[in-house]
C-alpha cells in the first residue's frame, strides 16, 4: 500500500507500460520477430491493447476489494496506454498491411465487419483520450465527464468482438475466451454493484 | 589508342540493367502467350526461357540428402528467388502440432517418420499399401521450384523434391467411377499434440478432382532444398498443389483414396463460407475477412514495402486454367 504512494510508483508503471513497445521495436530492429515481422507487430500491438484494457478496467474493482485507494492514481495512465497501443495497432495495420493507401483502408473498413468493429472501438476511445487531462474534467463537470468515460463499457465488448471475428474463420478461440472472461468479469462486477446499490432498489416517487 | 584496362568482367552501368518490373512483365507476357491460342510451340519456348536462368538452391546440410534432377514439367521451375530455408521450416501452418506459426518447428520433432506406409485405395483396380522406401524409388526425384501462396496472404518460394502424383495414381489403375481423390494426413494424438483440439476435424482430409490430381504440376513431395522433408513441413511425404492455397496441400500423408463423390475436406467442413473445395489462388475472389489481391513474400517483402500483387492461379494460369474452363470461379471458389 505504501509502495503505491511512493513518488517512483507512477514513473515505474509508465516504464513498465512502455516495455512491450520497446521489446517489439527492438525485435523489429534486430529481425527477431520471426518470418513475418509485419504480422507479429500488428498482432502483438492488438494483444497489448486488450491487456491494457483489462488492466484499466481492473483498477476500480481491485481498489474496492483491497481498499487500496491509491490505485486510482493509476487508472488514467493505464487508460491512456490502452489508447496508445490501439492507435499503434491501427498505425501498424495501415502501414505494414495497407501501405498507407487510404482508399484501400477505407474499402477494407467498409467491407470487413471485424475491421469496422475494431475501428469503431478505437474511435470511441478518442473522446476519452482527448478529455483525460484535469482541465477537461473541470470544464465538463465531473458528472458529465464520468458519463462520457462510460464509453469504455462499449469499447471493451467491441474489442473482444473484433478479436473474436478475426479468429472466427479458424475456430481458434482459446485466447479470445480468456479476454472475454476477464473483461466479462470486470464489467459484470460493475453491473452487479449497480444493481445492489440501495438507491436503485427504492421505489420511484411519482 | 584506347586500351581497355580491365579485360575481365565489366560492371554494367545502372542504365543497362533491365528494371525488375520490366523483366517481370516480360515473363507475364510469356505466360500469357503460352496460355493463349499460340499453342504448344510457344509454351515450350516460354518454358525454355524459364529455364534459362535457374535460381540456385543450396542444400543447408541439416537433414539427409535427397538428390534430384531438375524437372522438365512445364512451369515447374519458377525464376523467383527461393525463400530462406529457415523461414520455410520455421513458419508453418500444421495444426496437428498447434495453431501458432512457430509451433510445428518446436513440436514436430515427436513425429516418427519410419516405418511409414501410404495406402492407395478406393475406386482403383490395384489398391496397394506402399512403404515409404518404395515410394522414394517409385519414380525419378525431380526438383521443382514452386511459389506457395497461403490463404492468409503470405507467400514463399520453395524448392521441392518429388515426382508427379500422376505416377502413383496411374499405377493404381483408377476405375471409371474415380472422380475425386481424397488425401488423409496422419492423426496420432501420441505424436501430434494438436490432434484433439477442436479447431478442425481429424484426420485432416483434403481433396482434388481427378484431373487436378493427374495434372503434372501436382507433386508428391519427399524433400525440400535437396534434403528429406523436415517434420514441420509434412514429413515424410506430402502433397504440393502450387496453383491452390497452401491448405489444399495435405501433409504427412497416410492414405490416398480415389472416390466417386467430392470429399468433405477439413477446412471446407470447418468454415464453408471461407474455404471452398477448389480454393484456387484467385486475386479477384476475396476471403470474407481479407482481400486476396496482394500477398507478402516472406523474407523478401520488408516491413515498409507494399505487398506484391497476387497472380491468378498463383502464376500457373498457363498450365492449369484449362482445367476450369467454363466454371464460375466465384461460385466454385
Amino acid at each position: 500500500m505504501k509502495a503505491l504512494l511512493h513518488p517512483a510508483a507512477k514513473p515505474t508503471l509508465f516504464v513498465l507500460c512502455l516495455l512491450p513497445l520497446a521489446l517489439l521495436v527492438a525485435g523489429a530492429a534486430s529481425n527477431t520477430l520471426g518470418a513475418n515481422p509485419a504480422e507479429a507487430l500488428i498482432r502483438s500491438l492488438g494483444d497489448w491493447t486488450l491487456r491494457m484494457l483489462c488492466l484499466t478496467l481492473a483498477v476500480t474493482p481491485l481498489r474496492q476489494w483491497t481498499g487500496w485507494q491509491a490505485l486510482a492514481r493509476w487508472r488514467r495512465m493505464l487508460g491512456l496506454f490502452t489508447f496508445f497501443y490501439s492507435a499503434l495497432h491501427l498505425l501498424a495495420y495501415a502501414w505494414f498491411d495497407m501501405g498507407f493507401y487510404v482508399d484501400d483502408i477505407a474499402r477494407d473498413i467498409a467491407k470487413r465487419p471485424f475491421i469496422l468493429v475494431g475501428f469503431l472501438a478505437l474511435l470511441l476511445m478518442l473522446p476519452l483520450a482527448a478529455t483525460s487531462f484535469n482541465r477537461a474534467i473541470k470544464a465538463l463537470g465531473a458528472a458529465r465527464w464520468q458519463a462520457l468515460h462510460r464509453l469504455v463499457y462499449l469499447v471493451a465488448p467491441l474489442g473482444v468482438l473484433h478479436f473474436f471475428w478475426m479468429r472466427a474463420g479458424k475456430n481458434n478461440f482459446a485466447e479470445v475466451a480468456v479476454y472475454a472472461a476477464v473483461l466479462g468479469t470486470l464489467l459484470g462486477w460493475r453491473l452487479l454493484r449497480r444493481l445492489k446499490r440501495p438507491d436503485r432498489l427504492q421505489p420511484q416517487r411519482a | 589508342m584506347y586500351v581497355k584496362k580491365n579485360p575481365g568482367f565489366d560492371t554494367p552501368a545502372a542504365s543497362e540493367i533491365t528494371p525488375r518490373d520490366i523483366y517481370e512483365t516480360r515473363r507475364d507476357w510469356l505466360r500469357l502467350m503460352a496460355a493463349g491460342g499460340a499453342g504448344a510451340a510457344l509454351a515450350a519456348w516460354a518454358q525454355r526461357a524459364a529455364h534459362a536462368q535457374p535460381p540456385a538452391a543450396a542444400r543447408p546440410g541439416k537433414l539427409a540428402a535427397l538428390p534430384s534432377q531438375r524437372s522438365n514439367v512445364a512451369g515447374a521451375t519458377t525464376m523467383d528467388k527461393p525463400t530462406a530455408y529457415d523461414d520455410v521450416t520455421g513458419y508453418n501452418n500444421f495444426y496437428e502440432f498447434g495453431t501458432g506459426k512457430e509451433d510445428p518447428a518446436r513440436l514436430a520433432g515427436s513425429l516418427k517418420t519410419r516405418p511409414w506406409t501410404v495406402a492407395v485405395e478406393g475406386e482403383v483396380d490395384k489398391p496397394r499399401v506402399y512403404a515409404i522406401d518404395e515410394l522414394l524409388k517409385l519414380a525419378p526425384m525431380e526438383e521443382r521450384i514452386y511459389r506457395l501462396r497461403c490463404v492468409e496472404g503470405w507467400s514463399m518460394v520453395i524448392p521441392w523434391q518429388g515426382w508427379s502424383l500422376a505416377e502413383l495414381i496411374k499405377r493404381a489403375e483408377p476405375t471409371s467411377r474415380a472422380k475425386f481423390v481424397e488425401f488423409h494426413s496422419l492423426a496420432d494424438k501420441a505424436q501430434m499434440p494438436g490432434v484433439g483440439s477442436r479447431v478442425l476435424q481429424w484426420p485432416y482430409v483434403e481433396g482434388l478432382r481427378i484431373d487436378e490430381a493427374l495434372h503434372p504440376l501436382t507433386l508428391l513431395a519427399f524433400g525440400l532444398y535437396g534434403e528429406v522433408l523436415p517434420a514441420q513441413n509434412g514429413a515424410p511425404v506430402r502433397l504440393v498443389v502450387p496453383w491452390k492455397y497452401g491448405f489444399k496441400s495435405a501433409k504427412s500423408l497416410v492414405r490416398i483414396r480415389l472416390v466417386e463423390k467430392q470429399p468433405a475436406t477439413a477446412w471446407n467442413v470447418a468454415a464453408p463460407q471461407e474455404y471452398g473445395f477448389y480454393s484456387n489462388v484467385n486475386p479477384k475472389v476475396d476471403h470474407p475477412r481479407w482481400s486476396q489481391a496482394s500477398e507478402r513474400r516472406i523474407g523478401e517483402d520488408g516491413l515498409f514495402q507494399r505487398k506484391r500483387p497476387t497472380a491468378m492461379f498463383n502464376g500457373y494460369e498457363a498450365q492449369v486454367a484449362s482445367l476450369y474452363a467454363g466454371m464460375d470461379l466465384r461460385k466454385f471458389f
